[in-house]
């Protein structure tokens, strides 16, 4: 069985898979990160989104073994050790942009490399295009962007705090 | 899936020695070989990574032309300044196919090998002209397209790079499946050294050029040289996203747009 060494949220693993053992199955059912979702079986839905040396990729589209030697980052990840939000999981959470919650986890993930790569700062149509791999079926699509334009002014320290969402 | 052996070689000589075996597959991205297997629609004794081999990245400008390594990504050829100065549209084509995720993973030389026919490179590759280096040969873009998912490429042989010569003026305009975002139906239009040429994709079993829509603007670099012009229906894909008259119909309308992108 092929092994994989790879460092998730900062901690190094080395693992036995199988050659057909997708990442999303590696960081799932071995190292049972169950924040990292599942939601169709076509590479098409978005909730399976990652980091993968810095870049947002479809964990259910990836070998396990193509991941060897990566450093991967999953929601888990995300918030700080004392529990503090990263600024996109904070703005998620303040402008209500998740209904059932499922592809959250991909929104967040792909909200982020699409903002780091956007140091200039996105439209909200951008921001919509942006998100073009990720699909919410409760159709919460609105709070969404609405979270994503207010992150976007944290994480390029264009304000020190999340501006507030409207009562 | 069912499941199989994974190599990952460092040379192309060793990744061509893996590919012996006829079973043996090779993946670059990933981002149509990994659905496809999850599908079972294939079972191979083996995949046979690329990515461990470094001169299949390489982007650069060779004189008059573009040299992309099959292995570039999509994500890495829309920002790739040198892209950007010589065929602007390749660069735009290649920031607008499938989503970030996929532009992350994905290359040109496995859309290339793949030839899916609403693939958008296809469509690139015929109207610039492009040269297929493999490790065997080199392949000109009107030898290399064989139709629906098949290529002049034989078996155990890999592209290498794609040499595009740079245009004077080159544009790509789609109608995609607002579902699915492939292409309905795409045209590309170029001039330069290989002369006038309109390659068309999305629109029939495999991409193909418009011979007429080639010597009006060879006449007369407009839309309106081409607004008059009507493609036939006859061997154009039909489905349940539309008929076979409605892309031809598209052809015209993605020409006219395509001429105007490229100023």
């Amino acid at each position: 069985m092929p092994s994989v060494s790879l460092t998730v949220n900062g901690q190094r693993h080395s693992v036995e898979v199988e050659g057909r053992t997708l990442l999303v199955e590696l960081l799932r059912e071995q190292l049972r990160l169950t924040g990292t979702h599942v939601g169709c079986d076509t590479s098409q839905c978005g909730a399976c989104v990652v980091h993968v040396d810095g870049e947002s990729v479809k964990s259910c589209t990836m070998l396990a073994v193509q991941a060897d030697g990566s450093s991967v980052t999953t929601i888990e990840g995300l918030a700080a050790a004392d529990g503090t939000l990263h600024p996109m999981q904070e703005a998620f959470r303040e402008y209500h942009a998740l209904q059932c919650g499922f592809c959250t986890p991909g929104m967040v993930m792909s909200a982020i490399d699409l903002v780091q790569k956007h140091p200039q700062g996105m439209t909200e149509h951008e921001i919509r295009e942006g998100l073009e791999g990720n699909l919410c079926r409760c159709t919460g699509y609105h709070n969404i962007v609405k979270a994503i334009a207010a992150a976007q002014e944290v994480m390029h320290g264009r304000r020190e705090a999340l501006a507030p969402a409207e009562a | 899936m069912y499941d199989f052996a994974f190599h990952k070689p460092a040379s192309l000589s060793e990744a061509v020695a893996l590919l012996a075996d006829p079973d043996a597959r090779p993946i670059s991205g990933g981002q149509t070989i990994l659905p496809a297997l999850k599908h079972r629609l294939d079972r191979p004794s083996a995949l046979v990574d690329l990515s461990g081999i470094a001169e299949l990245r390489e982007i650069r400008r060779e004189g008059d032309k573009l040299v992309i390594g099959a292995m570039s990504r999509h994500a890495e050829i829309s920002a790739d300044a040198t892209v950007r100065a010589a065929i602007p549209a390749l660069a735009r084509m290649a920031g607008s196919l499938g989503d970030t995720q996929v532009r992350n993973r994905g290359t040109m030389g496995g859309s290339l090998a793949n030839n899916d026919p609403a693939a958008d490179y296809p469509a690139a590759a015929m109207g610039l002209g492009a040269t297929f280096v493999t490790n065997r040969r080199r392949i000109g873009a009107d030898d290399y397209f064989l139709g629906m998912f098949t290529t002049a490429l034989e078996p155990g042989e890999l592209l290498t790079a794609i040499e595009f010569p740079i245009p004077e003026k080159a544009g790509y305009a789609k109608m995609r499946n607002p579902a699915s975002r492939y292409v309905m139906t795409g045209v590309f239009v170029a001039r330069g050294p290989a002369g006038v040429r309109v390659a068309v994709n999305g629109a029939g079993p495999g991409v193909f050029r418009q011979a007429e829509m080639e010597a009006a603007l060879a006449a007369n670099w407009s839309p309106e040289a081409v607004a008059g012009i009507r493609q036939s229906p006859d061997e154009l894909n039909g489905d349940i996203h539309g008929s076979a008259e409605y892309r031809a119909h598209l052809v015209n309308v993605m020409a006219k747009r395509a001429i105007l992108d490229a100023g």
